[in-house]
């Protein structure tokens, strides 16, 4: 027998063996050592479906609803699933054309072949019914649900802002990755400040599929998907009324209005003009219309009351009485005689106490003033003393929310926050001890180098209400089912000036309106105690009318500043009989001066001008 | 009726029955759904493979009572029943995925070529047993050559490469009994020579060739004779015409699938949605299991049927996504145990035509293990041909059932048989 072979077992065996140290080696090289397969796993036979939050709804201080929802469904497309598609069909079903198709067709290959891109934005309800039971037919199609943004009144677009999809430079910002191509993402106004609060928290539905792209059923029973949690309601400080209101009277105009609550600092309207119906940004049609009103020279999409910085022009005065007052350099007395050889005035008696200069806006008198601030007399030097005053003055001017950004709930980006000079700005221009009070007194009747924007004025009258302090104007109150409020908005900031010095200040305003001689008699309104005060601020254009006031006199409940862009004729002309039709509306509920009212609201400044292109108009979804 | 004490060795038993039920745990949880979940749903694979599994228990304790005789003495007979079955395929197959191995039963399907293999192991163990034969004699070679090649062409005639691959096994026990080990070497160089021949410039590696030639000749021998020379340059000269015939092999011979798999198995295509598509989804589902694997009917590829033949050929996708790395080398290691205890049980047999027979069924188990794990794992072309005793399939399954028990009878009263 051929035993003499019996060795070349082991050889037989050594193979058996070999093969199977072979075979642990390749599973291990592919189980253990190599990630790729795995996440090819993950990505083809489970589907994320992202759930996505209804965003929260807004609403005004009295509950009326701004802003809410309605759904529309994004058609997705998986583009190496698409197997068999009656291509014709398809498109009918759509109303695409067969180019259009490709054209999608082509995109979404482009991204991925194997990840789901967005075949057709924001179909809507009608159209979705028209092909939800015909959907079993596309496969590598499925349905996504969004939201969409509605607004049943088409007001205060620049300060609720808008909604799009995320961009680039969002995602690469976005440090938290929580946002995906394709999302929405707040772009502007409250939308985007209030974005984390709003959005919610996006949920995710893993689904096994099969190999035909068929939805087998949720993977592990449901173990990896997270329910979406519904973004958070924003309760505004905005008075719907006041601001639709507020939005009617600036019709046809360029400017802005901010009316703020002075014990609370809630914004009740921020306006500002051209104004543009919300709806314009909304779905399929946003694209075109941003486009736009983008271009718009008019830029109605800029929120000037946050971002236009305006030479603040006599409604400083304020300003600059209280800080004269408080370093001791006048008297609440004190008088100067109205000397037009210093700067320039109207005719008007001269001012014998600080009460009659604001009501009569003296110009030659702020000189004087300005000139006491700036020149205390510490030093001998006229350029070292002017040095001091004015980093003394510019002290108390920041404490008045002046020269910086006013920390409101609006998004940061394009915030200006004015221009209150330093030492430092006017070396830069003149020379070190090159310069003193006769250089910079302009400032002292808010022109000059001295800016503001309009939400400081509107704080300043919200100041001299207070009799000396403010709160932060923001335009939330509070947020979500638990009622978030941000404690910075309780915080009193002090001017550190006395209160009997305000007290001269609003007797001053009330003045200017009511009493003979004031600058700002068509802002009067029986029976409410409006105090005021002008400006004109000047431009190289036509002047800005500007106004801010308060009312009642005592225990106020509303402070307010108008700015009239390019309006011919000074603060009392234009700015003030809005103001006054406005804390009439919102004192009185009610507008009883019908013909004041017409008046105001047709009154259009600017018609020499190319105001708002017209837009495409909103298509109405329902 | 013959009676003896029978000395069954219990673990090559224990080891089909454990690959067997964890064959079936796979075969189940590739077609699981909701609505087949029910283990006895007997429209459904799993539920068949239940049946099937009963019948090859049972075949199984048949073959165990058989008289040890029978099946020495009815190898030709067997033999021949099958050549015929396969001749008989050939015209009245029903065409199955390109195949003509099937013939159709009504209610269920059946593989005649599968029987081949137990049918060509015992005919070839019967030749081989018998007094005067000796594989070096050139009449035995020719022979057990042609006793293999026979069913081996008629199943390469059915279009089933793979079956007909199976029989290129019998060179092991052809070589434990005595046949040149530089068998072994050529088939292993032919592949190599090959898988080169189609991945690098023909001319650098018939320099190559040369160069190893004259390192041998005048580095390797510290005597050289005339006849070395010409040996070298004989063996130099059937590599050159081998390397040149690949081409024509390859794209005359072939057929177009097959070229593929082999493209695709060697990076040259990645067709990954055509010819490609079976390799890369079977890999993505064994990648994905990791060490610890899915767990029981976690599978998502599995489940979702992202692998075709997920239940028949790719059935080690299954294992791999759910058991991972830690099952996966389990079974192998199951497959690897019983194939060395095979040897084993082969070694320590009396007669020739045991022995013989031991070896012929490790080694087609080996075959099938390695082409269709290989085959899995990207490792070898793609070859149909089922995981023996763990695919879903009747006929293999029974097919293997005899293959392995006909062995193990002979084995339990191996002391009484010469």
């Amino acid at each position: 027998m051929s035993n003499q072979y019996a060795d070349r077992s082991h050889v037989v065996k050594l193979i058996f063996i070999v093969v199977g140290v072979l075979f642990v080696g390749r599973l291990a090289m592919l189980q253990l050592f190599n990630p790729k397969y795995r996440e090819l796993a993950a990505s083809q036979s489970l589907r994320e479906v992202t759930q996505y939050p209804a965003r929260g709804f807004i609403y005004d201080r009295h509950g009326e609803l701004l802003v809410h929802n309605e759904a529309v469904y994004d058609l997705m497309v998986i583009p190496n699933m698409v197997k068999n598609l009656d291509t014709a069909y398809f498109c009918q079903c759509l109303g695409i054309t067969l180019d259009d198709f490709r054209e999608r067709m082509q995109k979404a290959w482009k991204y991925s072949p194997f990840a789901s891109s967005i075949f057709m934005k924001q179909v809507s309800k009608e159209e979705y019914a028209r092909f939800e039971n015909k959907m079993f037919r596309f496969k590598g199609f499925y349905i996504s649900q969004r939201t969409l943004r509605i607004y049943d009144r088409p007001i205060a677009a620049q300060v609720l802002g808008y909604v799009g999809e995320v961009d680039q430079g969002e995602l690469d910002r976005d440090s938290t990755k929580y946002y995906k191509r394709g999302d929405y993402i707040g772009k502007s106004g409250l939308e985007k400040s209030y974005e984390e609060v709003l959005r919610g928290v996006k949920g995710k539905k893993v689904m096994h599929v099969d190999v035909h792209n068929r939805e087998i059923g949720p993977y592990q029973h449901g173990a990896f998907d997270t329910l979406p949690v519904e973004g958070c309601n924003l309760y505004t400080t905005l008075d719907a009324d006041l601001q639709a209101y507020a939005e009617e009277l600036m019709a046809n105009k360029r400017g802005c209005v901010v009316a703020i609550e002075p014990a609370t600092g809630e914004v009740l309207a921020m306006v500002s003009a051209p104004c543009y119906d919300p709806n314009l940004l909304v779905g399929r049609i946003r694209g075109e219309n941003y486009k736009k009103l983008n271009s718009d020279i008019a830029k109605p999409m800029l929120n000037r009351a946050l971002m236009g910085q305006y030479p603040p022009g006599s409604i400083f005065k304020i300003a600059q009485s209280m800080v004269a007052l408080d370093l001791g350099v006048i008297t609440p007395n004190t008088g100067f005689v109205c000397d037009k050889s210093l700067v320039g005035c109207h005719n008007h008696p001269s001012a014998r106490s600080v009460q009659e200069a604001i009501k009569m806006s003296c110009n030659p008198y702020y000189y004087q003033v300005y000139r006491r601030v700036i020149q205390q007399g510490k030093y001998k030097s006229i350029y070292k003393d002017s040095q001091y005053g004015l980093t003394v003055w510019r002290e108390y001017m920041l404490r008045f929310g002046f020269g910086q950004k006013l920390d409101i709930d609006l998004p940061k980006s394009g915030l200006q926050k004015g221009n209150i000079p330093d030492t430092a700005y006017y070396n830069r221009w003149y020379g070190k001890e090159r310069w003193a009070f006769s250089t910079i007194y302009s400032n002292s009747i808010g022109q000059g180098e001295v800016t503001v924007v309009p939400i400081q004025m509107a704080n300043l009258a919200a100041i001299v209400a207070n009799r000396g302090y403010y709160i932060t104007p923001h335009m939330v109150r509070f947020y979500g089912p638990d009622s978030v409020r941000n404690d910075e908005y309780y915080t009193r900031h002090e001017t550190g000036i006395k209160r009997e010095y305000f007290d001269i200040a609003a007797a001053g305003m009330y003045d200017v309106v009511h009493v003979a001689g004031g600058t700002a008699r068509r802002a009067r309104v029986d029976g409410l105690d409006i105090c005021g005060k002008t400006g004109t601020a000047e431009n190289y254009g036509n002047d800005h009318s500007v106004f801010i006031c308060f009312a009642p006199k005592d225990n106020p409940k509303i402070a307010m500043a108008v700015y009239v862009e390019n309006a011919q004729g000074g603060g009392g002309t234009w700015a003030a009989p809005i103001a006054g039709l406005l804390v009439e509306k919102y004192l009185n509920g009610e507008v009883k001066r019908k013909d004041i009212e017409k008046q105001y609201k047709e009154f259009n400044p600017c018609q020499k001008l190319p105001l708002t292109r017209r837009v495409k108009k909103a298509k109405k979804r329902r | 009726m013959y009676q003896e004490k029978l000395k069954i060795d219990w673990l090559p038993i224990l080891l089909w029955l454990v690959i067997m039920l964890f064959g079936w745990v796979n075969i189940y949880a590739a077609c699981y759904t909701e609505t087949h979940a029910s283990v006895f749903d007997f429209s459904i694979q799993h539920g068949k493979q239940i049946i099937w599994m009963g019948v090859a228990m049972l075949l199984a304790a048949v073959i165990m009572l058989t008289e040890p005789r029978l099946f020495s003495n009815t190898a030709y007979p067997i033999y021949g029943v099958v050549l015929a079955l396969l001749v008989v395929t050939l015209f009245i197959a029903t065409a199955t995925k390109g195949g003509k191995s099937w013939i159709d039963f009504g209610a269920f399907k059946f593989q005649p070529s599968e029987f081949a293999k137990f049918a060509t192991s015992l005919a070839l163990a019967k030749f081989m047993s018998a007094i005067d034969i000796d594989i070096k004699k050139t009449r035995t070679k020719v022979i057990a050559i042609a006793l293999i090649a026979m069913p081996a062409m008629l199943i390469f005639l059915q279009h089933d490469t793979g079956s007909a691959l199976v029989f290129a096994g019998f060179v092991l026990p052809l070589f434990r009994e005595g046949l040149s080990g530089s068998i072994l070497i050529i088939g292993v160089a032919a592949v190599v020579l090959f898988v080169l021949a189609l991945l690098v410039n023909k001319y650098i590696l018939l320099g190559a060739l040369v160069l190893l030639a004259l390192f041998y000749l005048f580095i390797w021998l510290n005597k050289r004779t005339a006849r070395d020379y010409w040996r070298v340059l004989g063996v130099l000269a059937v590599c050159a015409a081998f390397v040149f015939s690949v081409d024509f092999v390859f794209n005359h011979v072939l057929e177009s699938h097959q070229r593929e798999r082999i493209d695709v198995l060697l990076g040259k295509s990645d067709d990954l949605q055509g010819s490609g598509y079976n390799v890369n989804q079977s890999k993505i589902a064994i990648g994905s299991g990791g060490f610890f694997g899915k767990g029981f009917l976690n599978g998502t590829l599995t489940k979702a049927h992202f692998v075709p033949e997920q239940e028949t050929d790719f059935i080690f996708c299954t294992v791999g996504e759910e058991w991972g790395w830690i099952g996966s080398t389990l079974i192998v290691a199951a497959y690897i145990w019983l194939l060395v205890h095979l040897v084993s049980m082969a070694e320590r047999q009396r007669s020739r035509f045991a022995r013989f027979y031991g070896y012929s069924v490790a080694s087609i188990l080996f075959v099938h293990l390695f082409v269709n794990i290989g085959m899995v794992l990207g490792l070898v072309p793609v070859i149909g041909i089922p995981l023996p005793f763990f695919s879903y399939g009747g006929s293999s399954m029974l097919a293997f059932t005899i293959l392995l028990f006909i062995f193990i009878r002979q084995d339990a009263s191996k002391n009484q048989l010469l």
